[in-house]
């Protein structure tokens, strides 16, 4: 059977564009190296491992740059299965950045941890050329194979601390959970290769009926495809996972997981949607329309009782992604694609941003608490001035506030849906201020107990920060603020005609 | 047609496998639970690859197998963790965490 059908099809080895995937080609040979310098460094010189990623991350953005201000704009590989676009090369860079934040952040956490330093940034860098690989990906099975590359790390990078038991048990609910899904999200796939007969996205999109008109199985696949992406971006009800995880993981970990795993769920769910499914809107507006009106609250009213800054954090993230689909729900409507797409990849980067920032200033306030309870902070200001002024500050743009990153991501997202009109853009765009509101409840708690309270049990020495958690600080503060005040900046790279094309107009 | 009963088989798998991550307590059979969803994706894809008269399918197929061996390895690497600093593997009893 297998050989008749393979004898019909003579084959001819592909050209391949090795310009277009050199920043892929760069990861993988970093990923070997690092694994092979670590079997020859002694023990005390393991913090080599940890700059040589850096350097890999940093020398794969070369091409990515290289690729960005080259003529070709569009460069398509593998009969259209692997694509290079403005939309892929901005998120790429997204994700090499958010990576090399993440790896300054780990350098001084894991190493006095006593972890497995050679191992933690092999399997970090794994993760990453998953999610380069993921904003290519325009077929159902690389967009699978670049899902499981980039999980299956983050299942063991969250159990890491193999000792700790709430480690282990933020690891194993990741990964049940996280396994669960794809298997759903794989029978949707396989769903949809049984009514179209390919396995390529745009040909899927093409042969997915006309619009309005749909059976059943169409209906479930897509539902089932989206479902295992909800749970990647933590929408609710989706979320159960990572409030558990986030908080049971190591720190840097929990802030990669929250910006770059959420962010490239959001990446693969803008794929599926914009090239596969652009005639199927009816099935799924109305689904993203629920999960992200449902995911704002519930993050933001649960994100309100919670005392531990890390799990506060989490919820905060979840409803942050509520706010992320906001614009999706209603991609499909009138003129809204190219703004929902805009506000989609500036609220990411934006995102990225100041969640990193976030998590590398509890990393270094954590340092003296020794706590992750949120009145451990009280005082913070008075002893340790700088972290207090920039906790403020992403604080300040997680909530929305005028002039920093936030505001003009959160702008942005309801600009889209407006545009969309209607009574559900209007109808999400209500739910959303209500939420912005409800989120300065607890981003305001916060700053109360770090300007306004003593701190706790007279602990005021200052505090002592390592310079690659500096470093960190100063990249993810200069982007807040940059992409704040010169919004022209960020918009710039939101601007992306290539995927709404699919949707004819 | 024949495949038609592949895909009632692949169907009656996945509702199996789904009851079982559902329902069962020991991770262990968590695990062998989602096996059975994979596999019921991997009928799925070779009655619709016969049906097409495509290698798409089995292609898709292949690649399922190779990812869900590297799954597992993981999943009963973080069982066995679990199992040495608890000496159990009952899901129920995985709640420091709660909130």
């Amino acid at each position: 059977m297998l050989s008749s059908i393979l004898a019909q099809i003579p084959w001819q080895a592909p050209t391949i564009d090795y310009h277009a995937i050199a920043p892929e080609i760069v990861l993988a040979a970093g990923i070997c190296l690092i694994i092979l310098v670590d079997l020859f460094v002694s023990e005390s010189k393991k913090w080599v491992t940890s700059t040589l990623t850096g350097f890999v991350m940093l020398t794969a953005l070369v091409p990515v740059l290289t690729l960005a201000v080259s003529d070709n704009n569009v460069r398509s590989l593998f009969d259209g299965r692997y694509v290079i676009d403005e939309f892929a090369l901005t998120v790429k860079a997204l994700f090499l950045i958010a990576g090399y934040v993440v790896i300054l952040m780990s350098q001084n956490h894991v190493e006095e941890g006593d972890y497995y330093l050679g191992e933690y940034f092999t399997l970090l860098l794994t993760s990453v050329t998953g999610m380069v690989m993921m904003a290519s990906s325009r077929d159902l099975v690389s967009i699978f194979v670049a899902l499981e590359m980039l999980s299956i790390p983050a299942y063991m990078l969250a159990a890491w601390r193999k000792r700790d038991r709430k480690s282990n048990e933020a690891g194993v609910k990741y990964y049940l959970l996280g396994v669960f899904a794809s298997a759903i999200m794989l029978y949707g796939m396989s769903l949809l290769y049984g009514v179209t007969g390919t396995t390529l996205l745009s040909d899927i999109g093409r042969q997915l009926t006309v619009e309005g008109q749909f059976g059943g199985v169409q209906a479930l696949a897509i539902t089932f495809v989206i479902v295992g992406f909800a749970f990647k971006v933590s929408a609710v009800p989706f979320h159960t996972w990572a409030p558990d995880t986030y908080e049971g993981a190591p720190i840097p970990v929990t802030a990669f997981l929250s910006v770059a795993s959420k962010a490239a769920g959001f990446v693969a769910l803008v794929t599926l949607i914009y090239v596969g499914f652009p005639q199927a809107k009816d099935v799924w507006q109305p689904f993203l329309w629920v999960l992200a009106a449902i995911t704002m609250t519930v993050g933001n009213l649960v994100a309100l009782r919670q005392t531990n800054i890390v799990r506060m954090l989490a919820y905060s993230s979840i409803s942050q992604g509520g706010f992320i689909l906001m614009p999706l729900a209603v991609a499909g409507t009138g003129d809204a694609a190219g703004p929902a797409l805009q506000s989609v990849v500036v609220y990411l980067i934006v995102y990225a941003a100041m969640n990193l920032g976030m998590f590398a200033v509890v990393i270094a306030a954590s340092r003296t608490t020794r706590s992750g309870e949120i009145s451990s902070f009280g005082g913070l200001f008075s002893y340790a001035p700088g972290l207090g002024v920039l906790m403020t500050i992403f604080l300040a743009s997680l909530a929305g506030i005028p002039p920093l990153g936030g505001w003009i991501a959160k702008f942005t997202a309801f600009r889209a849906v407006l545009e969309a009109g209607g009574g559900w853009g209007y109808g999400i765009a209500v739910i959303g201020a209500i939420n912005s509101v409800i989120a300065f409840g607890y981003y305001g708690s916060i700053m109360r107990e770090i300007w306004m309270k003593p701190a706790p049990n007279g602990e005021t020495s200052a505090v002592k920060t390592p310079s690659s958690l500096i470093a960190a600080m100063v990249i993810t503060t200069a982007g807040t603020i940059v992409f704040g005040v010169l919004p022209g900046v960020v918009l710039r790279f939101g601007d992306l005609a290539d995927l709404t094309g699919a949707f004819g107009r | 047609m024949l495949t038609t009963q592949f895909l009632l088989l692949g169907a009656v798998l996945f509702c199996i496998g789904v009851y079982g991550v559902l329902a069962r307590k020991n991770a262990v059979m968590v695990l062998m639970s989602i096996e059975l969803i994979l596999n019921s994706v991997n009928i799925n894809l070779l009655a619709f690859s016969v049906r097409h008269g495509s290698v798409d399918g089995n292609t898709f197929a292949l690649y399922i197998i190779a990812i869900a061996a590297a799954e597992v390895g993981v999943g009963l690497a973080m069982v066995l963790l679990i199992y040495r600093n608890r000496r159990t593997i009952a899901l129920d009893d995985l709640s420091e965490m709660k909130g």
